[in-house]
């Protein structure tokens, strides 16, 4: 029924064949509208109260800029990381069989179904000075917890699922046959690896590992814990908003809001057209 | 290069993939491994390049002409390898996945870049595709595709090429032309080349020798003529093209089965006769020899011959007869005309072998 109206809205388009488009799509877009576009809008709305000088100073503030560096830093550092070890865990998870395959595989959801304040109690008291690995480490001058490798920790513990949740399924349709051909040609494994298979992967793995930027760059609960929050040295721009938030000033919580979210909107979008145009070169520019 | 396999077994797990088997290829030989599904065929040839590595025990030994290379690398054992789904490596252009063995070799052995031009554009025109160098293999057809592949494979200058049901994704037309300019390729070059089928037609075409392999062994190894003449056993018979079963007791000379008879010169006791589709006759009134009586239930002409499946009641299943087309319109066939079918010569595998076959088969399964 909807497809016939939406045939006859636009005219000369022919009735589509598969049917419920106009209705999922009309649905898709409400959610899509009242979960994620009305706060965003909410969120620049609130800029409105700003002029431009002052939201300038709010943005530009040494402490808060100074949290831009420490958050910046520390998600590249977890992003690399997990891009690193992500692969690996892809890797093994689709390539070899071994007992415990599947536990593994269920484990890599973790740090999406844990809540992220759990995450971060837990690994402040892992790396505090007294904790497990904190006793390990200090002795070997290492300080994890209250410095900013916590904070990469902490990131890295909830994004390593996005690098491997999106290289496994590419790596999974990757014959093996591509690899024993280039093996077959002379090619030694490093080589096959480094012309073959990660060409193949590296797509995936850019978006995963972008994915995994983002998602650190917002991240608060894990890392409050471990943080240490010392002004202008272990504070992290989330925790900025927090602080205008507590202190009433839901402008200024905006405005640092909006530089996240303008940054995570242009890098997610920068590897969107990214990837097309890595896809649309495999088919010959004709996408 | 000669390919000389010893006592080659494999294992996976607790299954039995080959028994131990011996195979000689000879130098330039072009020769076609073909067996159902899960005969073995591509199991062998994987372990001919390394892919694979054959059991311990019993200890194989695999010879290229005179170099041992059982427990060689498959990097290391200079085999072109041809896969069913091409393998190509989608994020290169053709050139550079031609190139990509050359360009992969040491650095003190490996061609200048000149010389991988001159020769990968060599091999381009060989497999008549110098236009599309610079296409991604998405762009091409799957026909297209395997000749990349197969100039991929023998960039390097292999001395044996192997071929895993190499135009098993491809459609007929295609197919037959593949065939045909691979076999051409094969006579130019005079590599020694091995390849798996299960299509018994591309099996007899193409290759010089035909190796019949059915769960794990090999059954026979002959020239396709000599392999459609003289069968060693039902098997490869039966597996080698279409097969009309006759069923029946002997006494005294005549195998009867219901109202059919036919004069055969065997002892007494039950029998089993085979007959190809063009070894069947078509005949208005029965012979003193055969009195096999028939009912024409479909036709279709084919090419030069006329198939005509033929039912009756003492038929378990139905036949299938080729005729030329001259016969078709004297004897004026119709569906559901009644005619009589005379042998103009039969096979017979004596019980006992089919008995062997058939115990080892359920051992298997």
């Amino acid at each position: 029924m909807s497809t016939r109206s939406l045939s006859i809205g636009i005219g000369s388009t022919p009735k589509r064949v598969l049917p419920g488009f106009g209705l999922s799509l009309g649905i898709s877009l409400t959610f899509v509208s009242l979960v994620l576009l009305l706060p965003l809008t909410g969120l620049v709305g609130q800029l409105a109260d700003l002029s431009l000088a002052q939201y300038w100073a709010i943005i530009s503030d040494g402490r808060v800029v100074a949290s831009y560096i420490v958050t910046i830093g520390a998600a590249a550092v977890a992003a690399i990381v997990n891009a690193a070890f992500g692969l690996l865990l892809a890797w093994v998870l689709v390539r070899y069989e071994f007992p415990g395959k599947r536990l593994l595989d269920a484990l890599m959801d973790l740090p999406f179904a844990l809540p992220t304040a759990v995450a971060g109690i837990t690994l402040a008291t892992l790396y505090s000075s007294n904790g497990w690995m904190g006793r390990l480490l200090e002795p070997l001058g290492l300080q994890v917890a209250y410095t900013w490798v916590g904070i990469a920790l902490a990131m890295a513990f909830t994004s390593i699922p996005f690098v491997v949740r999106t290289v496994q399924p590419v790596l999974e349709d990757m014959p093996v046959e591509v690899d024993e051909a280039a093996l077959t040609l002379g090619a030694s494994d490093g080589t096959a690896f480094r012309r073959v298979i990660l060409p193949h992967l590296w797509p995936a793995l850019v978006t995963g590992t972008g994915l995994a930027f983002v998602r650190s760059l917002g991240e608060f609960g894990a890392i409050i814990f471990i943080a240490g929050n010392m002004p202008y040295e272990t504070e992290i721009t989330s925790l900025m908003i927090f602080v205008r938030l507590q202190e009433y000033d839901y402008a200024g919580a905006s405005a640092i809001a909006s530089v996240i979210l303008f940054v995570s909107l242009a890098l997610l979008l920068a590897i969107n057209i990214w990837q097309g145009r890595f896809i649309k070169r495999l088919h010959g520019g004709r996408g | 290069m000669s390919i000389r396999l010893q006592n080659v077994a494999k294992h996976f797990g607790n299954s039995r993939a080959l028994e131990p088997l011996n195979l000689d290829i000879r130098d330039g030989e072009l020769v076609g491994l073909l067996g159902p599904s899960g005969s073995g065929k591509t199991t062998l040839l994987r372990i001919m390049a390394g892919l694979e590595s054959a059991d311990r025990e019993p200890a194989g030994r695999i010879q290229f002409g005179d170099r041992d290379v059982t427990n060689l690398h498959v990097r290391d054992r200079r085999v072109g390898f041809v896969f069913q789904h091409y393998a190509l490596f989608r994020h290169m252009s053709v050139f550079d996945n031609v190139a990509f063995g050359l360009t992969v070799m040491p650095r003190k052995s490996r061609p200048t870049s000149g010389e991988i031009r001159a020769r990968v554009h060599r091999l381009l025109e060989m497999v008549q595709l110098e236009q599309l160098a610079n296409r991604y293999p998405a762009q091409l057809s799957g026909g297209q595709q395997q000749r990349v592949s197969l100039a991929r494979a023998l960039a390097l200058r292999p001395d044996v090429l192997l071929l895993d049901e190499p135009f098993g994704a491809l459609d007929a037309k295609v197919r037959q032309e593949l065939r045909r300019w691979l076999r051409h390729l094969h006579d130019e070059l005079n590599f020694t080349s091995v390849f798996v089928t299960h299509d018994q037609e591309e099996a007899l075409e193409l290759s010089d020798r035909v190796v019949v392999m059915s769960n794990g062994r090999i059954e026979q190894i002959d020239t396709p003529d000599a392999l459609y003449r003289a069968p060693v056993n039902r098997f490869v018979f039966e597996f080698l093209g279409d097969v009309n079963h006759l069923e029946g007791s002997v006494r005294s000379g005549v195998l009867t089965c219901g109202d059919a008879s036919l004069k055969v010169a065997l002892p007494d006791g039950e029998d089993e006769l085979l007959l190809r589709p063009h070894e069947v006759e078509l005949v208005e009134a029965p012979t003193a020899d055969a009195h096999l009586p028939v009912t024409v239930t479909a036709i279709s002409p084919v090419g030069a011959e006329v198939r005509v499946e033929l039912e009756a009641d003492w038929l378990g299943e139905p036949w299938l007869a080729t005729i030329r087309h001259a016969d078709f319109e004297r004897l004026n066939l119709a569906r559901g005309v009644r005619l009589f079918a005379v042998p103009r010569r039969w096979h017979r595998f004596p019980e006992e072998r089919t008995a062997a076959a058939m115990s080892l088969l359920e051992t298997v399964s």
